[in-house]
């Protein structure tokens, strides 16, 4: 794959709830091994944006592409995308009933139609990445809110994945396990990881991101690399948004919405 | 008329009064039931250790035989041994209304102890006897609480009732089974009835979520318990 | 005949003869009126306007109509449409029917008690709606369902003495037969009374041990 190419393409994107438009026609592209951070105010449909992705949320209008393929109209084909392309959710959703390991491992099993050894030993490994492994045999009711979301990111790379959604992954965590969520998630940026991402947390968007997205009103607003919001004054919304959150650069990012 | 119609209309005449029969029985063990329970559920929330265990013993008996077993030791054993009667109504009516009383009873008590020590003390601090506090403070709370579960004990009581044709009560089922042996249309017959049923469920409850809205009061909603 | 003899020779074998039909009624009735449960269940909370309507109705129906009637159309009112079936086949016919429509009930509750966001995560893993119901959604439920379930399974112990009133000579019908034929029917019902308090507290603890042995961290069961 060349380097220009792009592995997801997201056209003009629409999606309205009623009278309330959601999102107003949002287009990007991501090539492989980038990461892209979406932030702005609440309610702006960043992550609905995210959901209308994977489909989770079905798009008014516009087209999503992954690989060259449509993964928007694509019928039951939608389930074989949706493996390409994981998802992190704010609230973990763990498999309640499941302890850590076969959360990673159930989707290997009933989706990929993995063997039980091979599904436990992948399961084991995407645990061992996100450093949960001893926490395996554990039950989500037992884990910390870090710990849970790291097993949850572990569940998502299990799968393989082109592209991993997080939507918000670290809104529901206390500043300790926040830091430990973003630790994971700056190593898979490292490692090559294509990651999409909706946060409010400004440090991690300025030091890993590739590109930071600006959303408000359900449109992309301004779009930049780090250094360019950091240097050029002319990012004036954007900057104004993280300056509200007082770690312009450095510092924990917890918000307060 | 149609010949369909004429005969619904001579089963349901036929059937009438056993629908009387059944709705009698049921309101009468209801109430028998709740005479009972009320007093059961207070003893075994606060009355003595004896006691209470007297109460267990009486409702994991009543609750853990089967209603025609209860029917039959009743009617062909106990009330001949005591000489009372052997009117099979009467039998009935004692039998599900004992059996209610145990479930009813369960009822209450979760509702009693739903109910905060605070407002118990509430009532000692203004002077009241626990007895006094009882009646006056708790009963009146843990009744309205436990109204929608106590209310599901018609569906149950009706369904149960037919059971009572075992012993020759006149009621729904009886009156149905003799009117098969008498005109060979047993399926025609046996839906009718069930349909029966199945309205005087539907009528009952209609008429149960009527009296739970009336005595409702802010604070005890259905999702008090 | 003594007193004795009469419980050792006559009533205690014939009550365990119908102990043993009884348990074959119970043992054929709870696992298919649990499937029956789960079936309709999913149908109506999962199912289209049509699925879920049927399975409404069926449960209105097979709640309302008491068991016995029930049993009377199964085994003396299909014969007029041409089906004949045995007493015992009826019995069980009808305690899987009545006994899935409460069950039903207990398992709807507890599928609509997942949370949404189950069902979000294992569709965003590629899971199709079923595969989610199925290995997601569904084992959450039943573990909450276990205490209505194993209420219902109790009442179906109780209600399987209604089969003698087909012709089933189980438990109560043993008893039954005995008792007339003996003139003894407080011993007979009074003893058969102790064997379903028995069984009935065997199912209590056996059922107290399942739901320990299922119990899983954040699962009440409640």
């Amino acid at each position: 794959m060349g380097a220009d190419k792009y592995i997801l393409r997201v056209e003009d994107i629409h999606k309205a709830y009623g009278d309330r438009e959601v999102l107003k026609g949002v287009s990007f592209n991501v090539r492989k091994g980038e990461t892209k951070v979406f932030i702005g105010p609440s309610g702006t449909g960043k992550s609905t944006l995210l959901r209308c992705i994977n489909q989770l949320t079905l798009p008014d209008q516009g087209r999503v592409f992954l690989n060259d393929e449509e993964v928007t109209n694509s019928g039951t084909r939608i389930n074989y995308f949706r493996q390409k392309i994981g998802m992190v959710f704010q609230n973990f959703y763990l498999f309640d009933h499941l302890t850590a390991v076969r959360n990673v491992e159930v989707a290997l099993l009933k989706v990929k139609k993995m063997d039980a050894a091979a599904a436990r030993e992948k399961a084991l490994e995407e645990l061992r990445r996100v450093g949960m492994e001893d926490w395996a045999d554990h039950y989500p009711a037992e884990l910390s809110g870090g710990q849970a979301q790291r097993v949850s990111i572990a569940r998502a790379l299990a799968m393989d994945p082109d592209v991993i959604l997080f939507d918000e992954p670290t809104s529901a965590l206390d500043p300790e396990l926040t830091r430990e969520v973003l630790e994971v998630m700056k190593n898979l940026a490292r490692q090559g990881m294509t990651m999409l991402v909706v946060t409010h947390e400004m440090s991690f968007a300025l030091s890993v991101a590739n590109e930071i997205l600006f959303m408000e009103h359900g449109k992309i607003i301004e779009r930049g690399t780090p250094a360019q919001v950091r240097e050029d004054p002319s990012f004036e919304r954007m900057r104004k948004f993280i300056g509200k959150f007082a770690d312009f650069g450095e510092g924990s990012g917890k918000e307060d919405d | 008329m149609t010949d369909v119609s004429a005969f619904i209309v001579q089963t349901l005449l036929y059937l009438a009064p056993g629908i009387v029969v059944t709705l009698s029985l049921v309101i009468v063990s209801i109430l028998l039931g709740l005479l009972m329970g009320v007093p059961m559920a207070v003893g075994q929330v606060y009355g003595p250790k004896p006691l209470r265990a007297l109460i267990g013993v009486y409702v994991w008996i009543f609750r853990g035989l089967p209603n025609l077993v209860l029917l039959f030791l009743f009617f062909f054993g106990i009330f001949p041994i005591l000489g009372i009667t052997d009117d099979p109504f009467v039998v009935a009516a004692t039998v599900l209304g004992l059996r209610s009383g145990a479930y009813q009873s369960q009822i209450f008590r979760g509702a009693i102890q739903s109910i905060g020590e605070g407002q118990m003390t509430a009532a000692r601090s203004l002077g009241m006897s626990t007895p006094q506090a009882i009646r006056h403070i708790i009963l009146p709370q843990a009744l309205r609480i436990a109204l929608p579960g106590w209310s599901n004990e018609y569906p149950i009581l009706l369904t149960d009732s037919a059971v009572c044709y075992a012993i020759g009560v006149a009621e729904i089922l009886a009156k149905s089974y003799q009117l098969v042996s008498r005109t060979a249309e047993p399926m025609a017959i046996f839906l009718i009835a069930a349909v029966i049923y199945i309205l005087l469920n539907y009528g009952g409850m209609r008429l149960f979520a009527q009296i739970e809205k009336k005595i409702s009061i802010p604070g005890f909603g259905k999702g008090a318990l | 005949m003594t007193d004795a003899a009469f419980f050792t020779e006559v009533l205690i074998p014939a009550l365990l003869k119908g102990g043993v039909v009884s348990l074959q009624l119970i043992a054929l009735a709870a696992p298919f009126g649990l499937l029956a449960g789960i079936a309709i269940a999913i149908g109506r909370t999962y199912g289209g306007r049509v699925v879920s309507g049927l399975c409404h109705g069926y449960i209105i129906f097979f709640k309302g109509c008491p068991l016995l009637l029930l049993l009377f159309i199964l085994y003396f009112g299909l014969p007029s449409l041409g089906i004949t079936l045995p007493a015992f086949v009826a019995a069980v016919i009808g305690f899987i029917l009545c006994n899935g429509a409460y069950n039903s009930e207990y398992i709807r509750g507890a599928l609509l008690s997942v949370k949404e966001g189950q069902m979000i995560a294992a569709q965003a893993l590629g899971m199709s709606r079923w595969q989610a119901i199925r290995h997601i959604i569904l084992p959450q439920a039943l573990r909450r369902a276990i205490p209505g379930v194993s209420n219902e399974f109790i009442y179906l112990i109780k209600y399987s003495s209604l089969a003698y009133l087909i012709t089933v000579t189980e438990l109560t019908g043993a008893a039954k037969i005995v008792a007339a034929k003996y003139f003894a029917y407080f011993e007979a019902f009074a003893l058969v009374g102790i064997f379903y308090l028995i069984l009935v507290s065997i199912a209590t603890v056996a059922v107290g041990v399942l739901e320990k042995r299922l119990a899983i961290p954040g699962f009440s069961g409640k």
